[in-house]
C-alpha cells in the first residue's frame, strides 16, 4: 500500500500539470450539466437527478478511457516505464497506484457535479437517498471503465492506441446491456445482468445491494489483474 | 584479481529476441569495489544486458546473481540493492528536479528525515543544485543526465549500474563525472557501459568487451592493448643501408611473418615487423642490427590503442577463443 500511495501521489500530480485532466473533466461537467439541465429537466419540472445519472453510463464510457490512457502507454512510450520498473516496486504495487490516482481523477470529476445536486435542491424536495447511491454507483462504474482503459494502456506505448480499445471494450459492454433485450429469452437476461449499465440502475434507485457493488469490485479485479499481468509478460521466458 | 567479494556474477547469460541472439551466453564476475568498463559497438547487448542486471528484462537462459541475489527469482531484493541509468536518461518531464528526487527516495524507502540530505550530498557533486527549482523537461541534455546520475546515487546503493553515463555531458562535466565514478568505485561496484574509448583507459579498473552478443575481450585495459598488440616491432635506422637488404635479412628472422618498410625522412629507414605469435623480437633485432652494423636509431614493440584492440576484436564475424583473453 505504501508503495501504491507513493506513486498514486505522484500519477495524481502528473494529471493537473498536464492538460489532460483539466480538458476531460471540463468535458464531462459541460455534457453532464447540459444534458441535464437543457435536456428535459425543466419540462418534467421533477426534483429528481434522474436525468443527470441517466446519461452515466454511455457518458463514462468516452471519459474514463480517456482519463486511464496515460497511465502506463505514456511512460511505455518515453521510456521512463524503465526507471520506474527497476526501482523496489512490484508490477502490481505500479498498478493499482496508478489506477488509484486516476480514480481520484474520476472522484474529483463527480465532486464537481455536487453544485447541480445543490441547485436540484434548492428548486425542490431532493431525495438524497437515491442520489448518494447514485454517486456511489457511478464512482464504482466509472471505477470499472476506468480498470478497462488502464488494462488498454498496459498494451501499447501509443496513448491514442490505447484510448481505442478502452472506448471498444467499454462500448462493448454498453452495448451488451442495451441489445440485451433483443438477445432472446436465456441469453437476454444473463447479458443485461453482465453489463455495467445494468447494475447501475441498481444501485442509482437508491438501494445498495452487496452483490452489485461485488459486481463493480469483481470486474475492477479482474482487469487490475489483466493489467499486471500484461506488465509482467515483459519478463515472460 | 583481488579477494573482495563479488558483487555481480553473469553466467552464460542470454537473451533472444525471437531468433535473435542479443546476448550469447556472457559470463563475468565483478567484485566489490571495481569500476567494469562495458564496451562494444552499437547493438552490440550492452543495454540488453544492463537490462537483465537491473530485473527489467529476464534471460533468456543462463543467470545472473547482483549482490548475492538471482535477477529472476529476488528481483525486489536485487533492485533495493542497485542504482540505475538507463540509457538516454528517461525521466518524468513534467516534475520539478527536486520534486522527481523526493519521489525517487521516497520510493527508495530512505528515512524521511535523510531524504534532503541525501540530495543536498549527492546533488553538489553531481552540480544540480542550481536547477532543483526547474522543470526537468526544460533542463538541457547535459542536466537531466546529472539528475540521472543523481537519482542512481541518491540511496546510497552498493551496486551502479550506468547506461554511458557521460553521454551528452560537455568535457569538464565528463572529468567531474568520471572522478565521481572513479571515487565512488572505491567502495562500491560500478558496471558503466560506454563506446567512448578513453573513457574506460581513464574509469574502469577492467574492460568487458563484447561484439555480437558475445564477449570477446575481459580483462585490465593495459593488460587487453599488450597481449593484443605484442606482435608489431619497429626499428628506425640511420641511412645508409640498402633498405632492400635490410629487409632480406629481417624477413629471414625466425617468426617473422611480414615486413613493411614505412614512409620516414630522407635520412632514415623505418620498418615494422610483424611476428607470428606472441613474442618479443627487440633483443634479436638489436643483434641483427649490431651483426650487419645498421646504425638503429630507435626500437621499439609497437604500442597500440584501446582504439585498435576495440576495432579488431568487434569487427562483425565472430572472434576465435584465441582472442579471448582470460
Amino acid at each position: 500500500m505504501g508503495t501504491s500511495w507513493i506513486i498514486a501521489k505522484r500519477e495524481l500530480g502528473a494529471y493537473f500539470k498536464s492538460p489532460v485532466a483539466y480538458v476531460v473533466l471540463s468535458l464531462f461537467l459541460i455534457i453532464s450539466g447540459g444534458l441535464f439541465f437543457f435536456g428535459n429537466f425543466f419540462i418534467a419540472g421533477n426534483a429528481t437527478m434522474d436525468g443527470f445519472f441517466g446519461v452515466m453510463p454511455l457518458l463514462l464510457v468516452f471519459i474514463c478511457p480517456a482519463i486511464a490512457m496515460r497511465l502506463i502507454a505514456e511512460e511505455r512510450g518515453s521510456g521512463s516505464i524503465e526507471l520506474l520498473l527497476t526501482m523496489p516496486v512490484r508490477d502490481s504495487e505500479v498498478v493499482f497506484g496508478k489506477y488509484l490516482a486516476a480514480l481520484m481523477v474520476l472522484a474529483v470529476g463527480l465532486l464537481l457535479t455536487l453544485p447541480f445536486a445543490l441547485t436540484v435542491a434548492k428548486l425542490g424536495p431532493l431525495d438524497s437517498g437515491p442520489v448518494l447511491g447514485s454517486y456511489l454507483g457511478t464512482l464504482l462504474l466509472g471505477g470499472t471503465y476506468l480498470a478497462i482503459g488502464l488494462l488498454g494502456s498496459a498494451m501499447t506505448k501509443n496513448q491514442v492506441v490505447a484510448v481505442i480499445v478502452g472506448w471498444a471494450i467499454c462500448m462493448a459492454l454498453w452495448l451488451m446491456g442495451f441489445l440485451s433485450s433483443a438477445a432472446g429469452p436465456v441469453l437476454g437476461p444473463v447479458l443485461q445482468y453482465a453489463s455495467p449499465a445494468y447494475q447501475f440502475s441498481k444501485i442509482a434507485r437508491g438501494v445498495i445491494e452487496l452483490r452489485n457493488v461485488v459486481y463493480y469490485l469483481s470486474a475492477i479485479g479482474v482487469c487490475l489483474v489483466i493489467a499486471i499481468q500484461v506488465l509482467e509478460s515483459r519478463k515472460w521466458r | 584479481m583481488n579477494d573482495a567479494p563479488v558483487m555481480i556474477r553473469v553466467d552464460r547469460l542470454t537473451k533472444l529476441y525471437g531468433q535473435n541472439r542479443a546476448v550469447n551466453a556472457i559470463s563475468f564476475d565483478v567484485p566489490r569495489g571495481e569500476v567494469l568498463g562495458f564496451l562494444g559497438p552499437n547493438g552490440a547487448g550492452k543495454s540488453t544486458t544492463m537490462k537483465m542486471l537491473t530485473c527489467f528484462l529476464t534471460p533468456t537462459a543462463g543467470r545472473a546473481e547482483v549482490a548475492g541475489f538471482d535477477v529472476f527469482a529476488q528481483s525486489l531484493e536485487v533492485r533495493r540493492r542497485i542504482g540505475y541509468l538507463p540509457e538516454d536518461t528517461p525521466l518524468y518531464r513534467d516534475m520539478l528536479v527536486l520534486e522527481y528526487l523526493d519521489y525517487v527516495t521516497e520510493l527508495r524507502r530512505v528515512p524521511a528525515g535523510e531524504r534532503r540530505g541525501r540530495i543536498k550530498r549527492i546533488g553538489e557533486v553531481t552540480g544540480i543544485m542550481g536547477v532543483l527549482g526547474k522543470r526537468i523537461g526544460e533542463l538541457s541534455r547535459g542536466f537531466r543526465q546529472r539528475v540521472g546520475l543523481t537519482q542512481a546515487m541518491v540511496h546510497d546503493p552498493d551496486i551502479l549500474i550506468l547506461d554511458e553515463p557521460t553521454s551528452g555531458l560537455d568535457p569538464n562535466q565528463i572529468v567531474e563525472i568520471r572522478e565521481l565514478i572513479k571515487e565512488l568505485g572505491r567502495q562500491k561496484t560500478v558496471i558503466l557501459s560506454t563506446h567512448i574509448l578513453p573513457e574506460v583507459e581513464a574509469t574502469c579498473d577492467r574492460v568487458v568487451i563484447i561484439s555480437d552478443g558475445r564477449l570477446v575481450a575481459d580483462g585490465r585495459p593495459n593488460d587487453l592493448v599488450a597481449r593484443e598488440h605484442a606482435d608489431k616491432f619497429r626499428i628506425l635506422l640511420e641511412a645508409g643501408p640498402v633498405a632492400a637488404e635490410v629487409r632480406g635479412k629481417l624477413e629471414a628472422m625466425a617468426g617473422v611473418r611480414h615486413v613493411g618498410q614505412d614512409p620516414s625522412e630522407s635520412d632514415t629507414l623505418q620498418f615494422t615487423i610483424t611476428t607470428d605469435g606472441v613474442r618479443d623480437l627487440r633483443r634479436e633485432l638489436f643483434r641483427a642490427a649490431v651483426d650487419n652494423q645498421w646504425p638503429l636509431l630507435e626500437l621499439d614493440r609497437k604500442e597500440a590503442s584501446l582504439e585498435e584492440v576495440f576495432a579488431r576484436l568487434t569487427k562483425s564475424e565472430p572472434q576465435t577463443a584465441g582472442n579471448k583473453a582470460a
